[in-house]
């Protein structure tokens, strides 16, 4: 159910303050409540047709070759295994910055993503790169620790260096309903992370609904956050593209009735070129080109880059290639 | 020149989309109708029924999941290679003993395409919406019951194993067939025919053995929800009803004796192994 | 913990984005086109006997594709013997089962052959492939598989009432959908055990000729089925001559009634589905962007050429601002041009003339004082084509939200409460279709109770399947095609009187 009168209301004040002011505009966890309430109705069967459709949209050469370069430019290179080493690190940053050492065409991706007590080996490997570390933080992936250790962990990973840190809703007061403490508990992570980039993950996979999705979307981008992230990666469903479509929506909407661009970072299972680009064509159709670059978009990854590496050379060749040509890291 | 030595054939189970051996490794002679071995059938075991009943329960809730065009589609598709195998099927029939086999070949795989052709009218023809006295709409649904037990014919193995197997599957519903003990042949071919087609493995499961030992097992399983006792030998019919009471079986049998006859084929057998679910929601501004 | 310098990343180039979908055509080798083609009669092609032949073009090219017969009266004469003979020597009293595999042959053939016709319906029609791709062939496939199951079961579907076929059908399709028509109406026809005579639209002749090659293969019995091309005088013919016992027609109101006088006195039986000015209408609490989805595709799906489009967007005010910007945002997406490029949404219009007509209704509209709004799009030079385009400041006395247009153009309208939005939906001498939009089951169920409209879409839009009945009330026409209800058409029955 929605009431886009009242909505448009309560947004329009809040887009009001912001013009007036220079920081981001703050809802109460009142008005995040009721806005909860209200968000746009879904309608599960549409949205999936809409996706589908769009998936079925046909790239030839010169847009795939663009398209494949953007993909990679808006990749975070992702580990986070609880068996993950500074060796393991120390590669992955080297595949970051330079993915196919034989070609050096390739842009360097976005960011690499990993857990917090790697954040140290990550930062020296990138330093004098444009390649940003993103540091998962705040209990990652439950998101259920203490409140006051969880912020703690956000304020550490800014202090090690990270760029960018990824926190998760806290699903078991969302889903208890409880909009209003899990907006709370949002904006005090905002504060801690101060300037930083801040992603919210949502857990897609855990929402239920794509109502529960757009409602997620909403509350954290009032609640300040710099992106909208799908999945955590450790569940499935991770990423899908009705999920990702439906975020869109909103983030688009956020846009039209407050004026700031939140982004969107689609993460899990993205494995193929094919996916890749599914993903940036409903970027394109629902926000527009200005979404189409690493500030706006991202794709969290590890096996897609060398997918795409593949799909960059077959243009270019016109030959379909093999995996043993192209470096594991 | 010599004779050109044949490759014989192994009949075995058929249980989730594969052909395994029975666990119990017995097999048992099926002879033909002049004495000779034909071959020798796997002789399932009370696991093996289980291990059917499982791969059956499986697969229930993605075939029943498919449009009703699309199980349609899948089950015409069964009869072009039925109709790609009848050279096959009218041996297996002779050697039984039937008398015109073309005939019989011929009223099976109709009969098939017949079903198939149920799949998205049983709906339309058997479901309703009804005028209550309020300002609600009320319709009622057929939906398929589940998993259905099937004791196939003695006789007839041919038409009166789809006769029983067909109208079950296109609802939705998964089986596990207990194939004629006598002439299993033409059922472990049928099950050849539907691993290479595109029923998804499981749908239906087959297994050759002595029917008096397996009975009792079927209609005493807690997770089967109906069965087909058309097969039963009539001394067993009060047990196995008695059995199926545990769990409130629904019983259910072939109505005509003769497959060959018109009564034979109805939709009725199709929702026989249906339930109807009736949904009401206000009408109101 | 020392705090540790944040090194600043050297922030990237900001790259333009280069992204346009460069054109993906599908490629037309697939079809192999004759210069000139025959009439379909009693299973062969042949020579008209009128000696007369008209071109079939092209509309995104202006192209001609190939020269086509022309049916005179002894044309139409011949083709009715020879479906006259057909039923009543090779296709009546065969069994219901074996007519079915005929039907269940045709079927599997249009899905082996589905790119090819569909390839053919866009170069012949203008409809987008992406639509003839995925709309009009697999519910054309899938509809004479729905009814070659019905074929042999007839009596489940009239108990009691001993069906049986009519004789001889005659069928005259529109150019909006030519093969998914003509599937329409030959599938219950043949089911039902009648034989058919099927003229279609003058502009889009070949995919029904290519189903008349189909039909050959499947060795359908000869004369069961006949196709005559030609215009709107072939069409005259065969609904009016004298062995035809039943006449179905897919087309405007004002032939219709033509049809209905011509027939009048002569006991022949008769279904019409004709035009519509179906009312779209969005409530507030509506799911806002897929209501947006279903609002373009209800009037810009096959260039708004469908007789059940929602032509008129009726919106619950409080959601009109909101509902607007959404709207003009997704018409700047729409891509118009090359019908065959898999990418584009919008394709030709059908004819020359049907572009005129689109003009000029649209031209009055801007005259009555409506408010016109097109997305910018560059369209080819070559061709019939019309940007998609929105109305706003109208009411229900303009032409625009009166008549009805057939082309890429919504009139939207305003409403206050669900009892006005029931008024002015039904406010129309016609009745096709309607589709509500709102997040409220019980709202869904009252408004779909109370729309004078043969066909409701509840939080959706077009969408059609072989099992659900489709037609109109009032003068969208009457008889409904699809489902049990389609079979009724074509069957006789015990206790009825002539």
């Amino acid at each position: 159910m929605a009431f886009p009168a009242e909505k448009a209301e309560l947004m329009s004040q809040a887009a009001e303050i912001e013009r007036r002011s220079t920081t981001p505009v703050r809802f109460s966890a009142k008005e995040a409540a009721r806005l909860v309430a209200r968000t746009t109705a879904v309608d599960a069967v549409g949205l999936e047709e809409r996706a589908a459709s769009l998936a079925k949209r046909s790239i030839k050469r010169e847009s795939k070759l663009w398209a494949l370069d953007l993909a990679i430019r808006c990749m975070d290179l992702t580990t986070l295994e609880g068996s993950d080493t500074p060796g393991k690190i120390v590669a992955m940053c080297a595949k970051a910055v330079r993915p196919n050492p034989i070609d050096s065409s390739i842009p360097s991706v976005a960011a690499v993503c990993l857990y917090p007590h790697l954040v140290p080996v990550a930062v020296g490997q990138l330093k004098g790169t444009s390649v940003k570390v993103a540091s998962v933080a705040g209990g990652f992936p439950s998101g259920l620790g203490p409140l006051d250790s969880r912020l703690r962990e956000v304020r550490e990973v800014v202090e090690l260096g990270a760029h960018e840190v990824d926190i998760v809703l806290n699903r078991s007061l969302f889903l208890g309903g409880r909009y209003a403490q899990a907006f709370e508990e949002l904006v005090a992570a905002r504060e801690a992370a101060g300037d930083t980039h801040l992603k919210v993950i949502l857990e897609t996979g855990e929402l239920g609904s794509y109502d529960r999705i757009r409602q997620a979307s909403v509350l954290a981008m009032a609640a300040g956050a710099d992106f909208i992230k799908t999945s955590t990666g450790k569940i499935t469903p991770a990423a899908t593209l009705p999920a990702a479509l439906c975020m869109m929506e909103a983030a688009r909407e956020f846009f039209h009735e407050t004026g700031r661009r939140v982004g969107v970072k689609v993460a899990g299972g993205i494995r193929q070129s094919k996916q890749a680009i599914q993903y940036l064509v409903l970027v394109y159709e629902t926000l527009g080109a200005e979404w189409m670059t690493p500030d706006l978009f991202r794709i969290g990854a590890s096996t897609l880059l060398n997918d795409v590496l593949m799909q960059i050379d077959k243009e270019r060749t016109g030959r379909y290639q093999g995996p043993d040509y192209f470096t594991i890291d | 020149m010599t004779e050109r030595v044949p490759v014989r054939r192994t009949a075995k189970l058929f249980i989730g989309g594969e052909f395994p051996r029975s666990e119990s490794g017995r097999s048992y002679e099926i002879f033909g109708e002049d004495g000779r071995v034909l071959a020798w059938a796997a002789r399932a075991s009370r696991k093996d029924l289980r291990e059917a009943v499982r791969a059956a329960r499986a697969a229930q809730p993605g075939w029943a999941a498919k449009t009703a065009y699309n199980r349609g589609q899948i089950l015409y598709r069964v009869a072009e290679l039925m109709e790609g195998r009848r050279a096959q099927f009218e041996a297996e029939l002779a050697d039984a003993g039937a008398a015109d086999q073309a005939w019989g070949v011929n009223a099976a795989i109709d009969r098939w395409v017949w079903y198939a052709g149920w799949c998205d009218k049983v709906h339309q023809v058997l479901g309703a919406t009804n005028p209550v006295a309020g300002p609600y709409f009320n319709f009622t649904i057929p939906e398929p019951t589940g998993m259905v037990g099937i004791v196939a014919p003695p006789d007839q193995p041919l038409l009166g194993l789809v006769s029983r197997l067909a109208p079950a599957i296109v609802s939705g519903n998964t089986a596990v067939v207990l194939a004629s003990e006598r002439a299993p042949l033409p059922a472990v071919s049928l099950a050849e025919v539907l691993a290479t087609s595109d029923v998804p493995g499981g749908v239906v499961n087959v297994l050759t053995g002595f029917t008096k030992e397996l009975v009792p097992w079927l209609a005493g399983h807690m997770d089967v929800n109906a069965i087909d006792v058309t097969g039963v030998p009539e001394d067993m019919r009060a047990e196995v009803e008695s059995l199926s009471a545990e769990n409130v079986k629904r019983v259910t049998r072939a109505k005509a004796a003769d497959p060959f006859s018109p009564e034979a084929q109805s939709p009725y057998e199709i929702t026989a192994l249906m339930e109807f679910k009736t949904v009401w929601h206000p009408m109101g501004a | 913990m020392a705090k540790i310098e944040r090194q600043e990343p050297q922030a990237p180039e900001r790259r333009e984005p280069v992204w346009e979908y460069a054109t993906a055509p599908e490629s037309t080798d697939i079809v192999r086109l004759e210069d000139r083609y025959g009439l379909f009669v009693g299973g062969e092609f042949v020579e008209p006997k009128s000696g007369r032949y008209f071109e079939t073009i092209n509309p995104a090219t202006e192209e001609t594709l190939a020269e086509v017969a022309e049916a005179g009266p002894e044309d139409v004469d011949l083709a009715v013997s020879a479906a006259r003979e057909a039923h009543e020597r090779r296709w009546r009293d065969l069994p219901g089962t074996e007519r079915a595999k005929y039907l269940f042959r045709i079927a599997r053939m249009l899905q082996e052959r589905a790119r090819e016709f569909a390839v053919l319906e866009t170069m012949d029609g203008g409809k987008p492939i992406k639509e003839s791709r995925d709309v009009d062939l697999p519910l054309a496939a899938a509809h004479f598989f729905y009814y070659a199951g019905w074929a042999d079961k007839l009596e489940y579907a009239f108990p009691h009432r001993r069906p049986r076929p009519l004789g001889v059908a005659g069928q005259v399709i529109p150019w909006n959908f030519p093969l998914l028509m003509a599937a329409w109406k030959l599938a219950p026809a043949l089911a039902t055990g009648n034989a058919a005579v099927l003229k279609p639209a003058e502009t889009t002749p070949l995919t029904a000729l290519l189903l008349g090659q189909v039909i050959q293969e499947a060795e359908l019995p000869p004369g069961v089925v006949n196709i005559v091309t030609g215009a709107g005088e072939t069409g005259s013919n065969v609904v009016t001559h004298p062995d035809v016992n039943k006449v179905a027609f897919t087309g405007s109101t004002e032939v219709g009634k033509i049809i209905r006088r011509a027939l009048a006195g002569t006991g022949k039986r008769l279904t019409l589905e004709l035009g519509g000015k179906a009312a779209n209408i969005v409530f507030e609490d509506a799911p806002l962007d897929q209501a947006v989805e279903g609002v373009v595709n209800g009037i810009f799906f096959n260039q708004g050429h469908v007789c059940c489009a929602g032509s008129r967007l009726l919106v619950q005010e409080p959601a009109f601002e909101p509902l607007l910007d959404k709207l003009k945002d997704r018409l700047q997406t729409l891509r118009v041009g090359n019908p065959l490029d898999k990418n584009t949404d919008i394709g030709a219009i059908n004819s020359r003339q049907q572009l005129q007509k689109i003009e000029e209704l649209v031209a009055s509209g801007v005259e009555e004082g409506a408010e016109m709004y097109q997305p910018e799009c560059v369209l080819p030079e070559r061709g019939f084509w019309f940007r998609p385009t929105l109305f706003t400041n109208v009411s229900q006395s303009h032409r625009i939200a009166r008549e009805e247009i057939f082309g890429p153009v919504l009139s939207i309208l305003t409403f206050r409460t669900p009892a006005e939005a029931v008024e002015k939906a039904n406010n129309t001498p016609y009745g096709l279709s309607a589709g509500v939009w709102t997040d409220k089951g019980s709202r869904i169920l009252w408004m779909a109770e109370r729309m004078k409209a043969g066909v409701v879409w509840a939080n959706t839009f077009n969408r059609f399947d072989p099992t659900s009945p489709f037609g109109g009330y009032k003068e969208s026409g009457f008889g409904r095609e699809g489902g049990l209800h389609g079979l009724e058409p074509y069957l006789d029955f015990d206790g009825d009187s002539e």
